[in-house]
């Protein structure tokens, strides 16, 4: 790579998100010159911490950890970065007329906290978490790994599908039939399969929405479920924390470990145009006018963003382009951002309990959860939202003033497109009234603390971050978009219908959630393709 | 301290309705939680403790064991479809010893029945089964209930042990066989009592009301103090279960309610169970898959092991070969038994190895003042139970 001129790098990332800095900083480790740019005016795409109100850090779009691959922090140094994630302990689900359900990390708690709500339900979560772990530690080998080609007979496809394969037999006769089931079904019948209890079915159900266009009876969400449960902090499965500083933690820690590698950042350079010449990405054209030229370049947009807006379609095959434009990255969350001057409180949730520390949560019923979905389809936000709920600032004490709170709202349904036209500020207004009203029919003294409020939708979100109709995940995680294929049949391997362009954001296997993933195995595509790949 | 004002995420284990005299005799400050209730693990010290079980009288509360009622005009078909022995052959005022697997053979946990009537049953188990009963239930006219909590469990232990309990009033009590149960009463106090036991020795488990433990507790320490009677913890028991070549669960094997990894499971062949599997009954769970093990043979076996020195073989892999270079399984309990004077360890190994007589080799990690030195052990494949004494069978049994 020494033969390129000095100022020129080997390697253009577009998008300084988590993934496209992972990917980056993996390309400069193997001695690949590599430029990050970002439209944006600071690193981070979804994985970031903004100061919109005094001293109040919010983790603006993604706002817990648990998936961020450990290999890849080991990898990057990203500990000695900066980058601390701290678990949270458990959850919880308010009822509607008081009580709760909460879920705490002692078993023998856990299980007394159940059966306040059904005995069997106690005894039957064992089952559900054992069968959870199965599937889990059957798809985790997979995550860093480039899906295999199904229709291809290149000898390295042929060994990831016997990997694959074997992976799937090893996981013996009974659990295989679960894989596929699990795999398609809904969260609902899944759920069904275990519990009895309403309140437990829809406190466990509420992570096979998030940030998906389904609800807990369409097909497919099951999956999503399992997906939030593959990650781990310190060997704990399925635990989820807190970037300590937010969630632009990690993304700081990548620049850094980016730099310290010799690759370098440009942010407010939004890039206009993928350059292309005779089928072969050369380089990118800025918003500036300025063309930078790279042999390389990798989008961490996603793969609608990056084909339909930023790719001449000459260059492109008309069948991929329509498989772009069919793949499924509908816009269905919505974010708030709340300061707080003191800790709200929740008379559904007992004052000693520990549970405040976790996610919260006012859906107590499927059905409700199901009706809140209804609103989606219809066109409109939920009238009573789903909201995963977080207060990191009792936790991280670097986010708020002492004695001040950071509360972290993520809701659930929040359409793109309104039915009734186009997204205005009254509108955004009322759509956060909406939520900060259901918090408050569990909090009385909630709205009074509200310092400030910083209200997202889909639409807000597609327009600050980036993404595609502001889905989180960069396309929705149901089975027809998953392994070989994701993003689109044929173009699951991180490479594109053009010569040496390449795609690292969660468009590709495995997906979403702040994995690092997608980002890691597309550096390992490049470098492989730059007959580097003995060194990664 | 009334415990049931703390909440459970506060305080997540129960206390058992001995808790509170246990926890005034206990001097170690050793507790661990078992199936939801905090227990004493070394009340004193464990070689006592260990001595009194083999000496003396002792008092082990086991509360904790999970217990469920199961009744209904169809609790004797839906039992005996549940679990491997033939249940239809348990006569009202027996006790059996059962195991139940899933379809695939593979061992769920074990316990032991009681026939209370010929439509109620009582059977305790190590893991909670709620989910797995009620899933077996379908079909059958039968009411499972959970009645852990209803009653107070303290085993009564030891070659003296029956002259307490007859010291106590238990009249009758000498007329017990082994697995029979019968309502006694003593100084008023209704007490089932069956002739179980977890010690492979001579003993009693006492059933009752939580409200008459403390008084039955009391009224044991004082009727048996002449007779050596003391309380056990978990450590001790533990040593003379693997004596007595008892499994337990989460330690010798893991249920298959439990496992992740394949191969984790155990079926009730490969654990040396095969006497309680009856092949000659209606169909039962796991039948037609153990039927095929049974033809072909198990994978591995549970066997008891004399293991040279005298260091506890804890976790050892096991090897074919005094060079370590074929690995055969591994240790899962072990101890030195100091009733048999003999290291013994209950160890799985693989099929063909581990034949009664065969010589395996145990890699032994010795921890010597902070310093680990390895050790290559000769160990030979030896009948169980380690410990089988006669009085364990004797009816009526001796006074000591």
């Amino acid at each position: 790579m020494s033969t390129t001129p000095s100022r020129q790098p080997d390697a253009i990332v577009i998008g300084a998100g988590h993934n496209g800095l992972v990917a980056a900083c993996y390309l400069a480790r193997a001695g690949v010159k590599v430029l990050v740019v970002e439209r944006s005016d600071i690193v981070g795409g979804a994985a970031v911490s903004r100061k919109l109100y005094q001293d109040f850090t919010y983790s603006n779009c993604s706002y817990v950890c648990s998936l961020l691959r450990p290999e890849i922090m080991r990898t990057l140094e990203l500990p000695r970065y900066g980058l601390q994630i701290i678990p949270y302990e458990g959850g919880c689900t308010m009822m509607r007329g008081g009580g709760h359900l909460a879920l705490y990390d002692n078993h023998d708690a856990l299980r007394r906290e159940i059966s306040r709500h059904s005995k069997r339900d106690a005894e039957a979560y064992d089952r559900y978490s054992r069968d959870v772990m199965r599937q889990c530690k059957f798809i985790k080998p997979l995550l860093m790994r480039e899906p295999p080609d199904p229709t291809s007979f290149k000898p390295r496809d042929i060994q990831e599908l016997l990997y694959l394969g074997q992976r799937l037999h090893g996981l013996g006769e009974e659990r295989m039939y679960d894989t596929l089931r699990f795999w398609t079904m809904s969260a609902a019948d899944f759920l069904d399969e275990y519990f009895e209890s309403e309140i437990v079915k829809a406190h466990f159900a509420g992570t096979s929405i998030i940030g998906t266009a389904l609800g807990p009876r369409s097909p497919g969400s099951a999956y999503v479920l399992l997906h939030h449960y593959m990650g781990d902090i310190d060997e704990t499965v399925g635990a989820w924390g807190f970037a300590r500083g937010g969630m632009g933690a990690i993304t700081q820690a990548l620049s850094q470990s980016l730099e310290a590698s010799g690759g370098s950042i440009r942010v407010d350079s939004p890039v206009e145009r993928i350059l292309v010449k005779n089928g072969q990405a050369v380089g990118v054209a800025l918003a500036s006018g300025e063309e930078i030229q790279a042999k390389t370049v990798i989008s961490n947009m996603d793969v609608k963003r990056t084909f339909l807006n930023t790719v001449d379609p000459e260059h492109l095959p008309a069948d991929f382009l329509t498989a772009v434009k069919r793949f499924k990255i509908r816009g269905s969350s919505g974010k708030l951002n709340i300061a707080l001057d003191g800790l709200p409180t929740f008379p559904a949730i007992p004052k000693d309990s520990p549970t405040i520390r976790g996610d919260l949560h006012i859906t107590d019923t499927l059905e409700m959860m199901e009706r809140a979905y209804d609103d989606w389809k219809e066109g409109r936000w939920s009238q009573a939202p789903y909201v995963d709920m977080l207060i990191p600032s009792q936790i991280d004490p670097t986010m708020t003033p002492d004695g001040k709170h950071y509360m972290s709202v993520f809701v659930q349904y929040c359409p793109y497109e309104l039915a009734d036209g186009p997204w205005t500020d009254e509108k955004r207004q009322a759509f956060g009234n909406t939520v900060i009203d259901a918090i408050a029919n569990q909090s009385p003294d909630f709205k009074s603390l509200i310092l400030h409020a910083e209200i997202r939708t889909p639409w807000d979100i597609e327009r600050e971050v980036g993404l595609t109709e502001g889905n989180i995940f960069q396309g929705e995680l149901t089975m027809d978009q998953l392994l070989f294929n994701r993003p689109v049949p044929g173009y699951a391997q991180y490479a594109t219908p053009i010569k040496s362009l390449y795609m690292s954001g969660s468009s590709t296997h495995p997906g979403g959630g702040v994995m690092g993933a997608p980002g890691a195995n597309a550096a390992r595509r490049v470098l492989r393709d730059l007959g580097l790949g003995a060194k990664s | 301290m009334n415990t049931t004002t703390v909440p459970h995420y506060k305080k997540p284990l129960w206390d058992t309705p001995f808790a509170e005299r246990a926890r005034a005799f206990q001097q170690r400050d050793s507790f661990v939680p078992w199936a939801g209730y905090s227990t004493v693990d070394v009340f004193t010290t464990v070689e006592q403790e260990y001595f009194a079980i083999r000496n003396a009288a002792t008092l082990f509360d086991l509360t904790p064991m999970v217990k469920y009622r199961i009744a209904g005009v169809d609790a004797e078909r839906y039992l005996n479809r549940l679990v491997t022995r033939d249940i239809r052959k348990l006569k009202v005022g027996r006790v059996s010893y059962v195991v139940w697997c899933n379809d695939a053979g593979h061992l769920i946990d074990d316990g032991t029945v009681f026939r209370i009537s010929e439509h109620d049953f009582r059977i305790c188990t190590a893991e909670r089964q709620l989910d797995w009963f009620m899933d077996s239930a379908i079909g059958f006219k039968v009411e499972i209930e959970e009645v852990t909590r209803e009653i107070a469990a303290l085993a009564v232990q030891g070659p003296t042990s029956c002259f307490v309990l007859k010291r106590l009033g238990l009249d009758g009590v000498d007329q017990l066989k082994p697995f029979e149960w019968r309502n006694l009463s003593a100084a008023g106090r209704p007490v089932m009592v069956s002739r179980t036991g977890f010690t492979g020795d001579l003993g009693y488990e006492l059933w009752m009301r939580p409200e008459h433990a403390l008084g039955l507790w009391d009224d044991l320490m004082e009727v048996g103090q002449s007779r050596g009677i003391r309380p056990i913890g978990s450590q001790a028991l533990n040593m003379a279960r693997i004596e007595a070549g008892f499994l337990l669960p989460n330690v010798d094997f893991i249920s298959a309610e439990h496992t992740i990894r394949l191969d984790r499971d155990r079926s009730p062949l490969e654990l040396g169970l095969e006497w309680l599997v009856e092949f000659n009954k209606p169909h039962f769970n796991g039948r037609r898959a153990l039927l095929e093990e049974s033809r072909v043979g198990p994978k591995r076996r549970l066997v008891g092991l004399d293991v040279a020195g005298n260091k506890a073989a804890h976790g050892a892999l096991l090897y074919a070969d005094e060079a370590g270079l074929k690995e055969i399984g591994h240790v899962t309990s072990a101890m030195w038994s100091p009733t048999c004077k003999r290291n013994i360890a209950l160890a799985m190994i693989n099929t063909p190895h581990g034949a009664l007589g065969s010589t395996v080799w145990a890699d032994v990690y010795l921890n010597r003042e902070l310093m680990w030195e390895r050790r290559m052990l000769r160990s030979e494949v030896v009948e169980r139970p380690f410990f089988a004494h006669a009085r364990r069978r004797a009816t009526p049994p001796a006074d000591r």
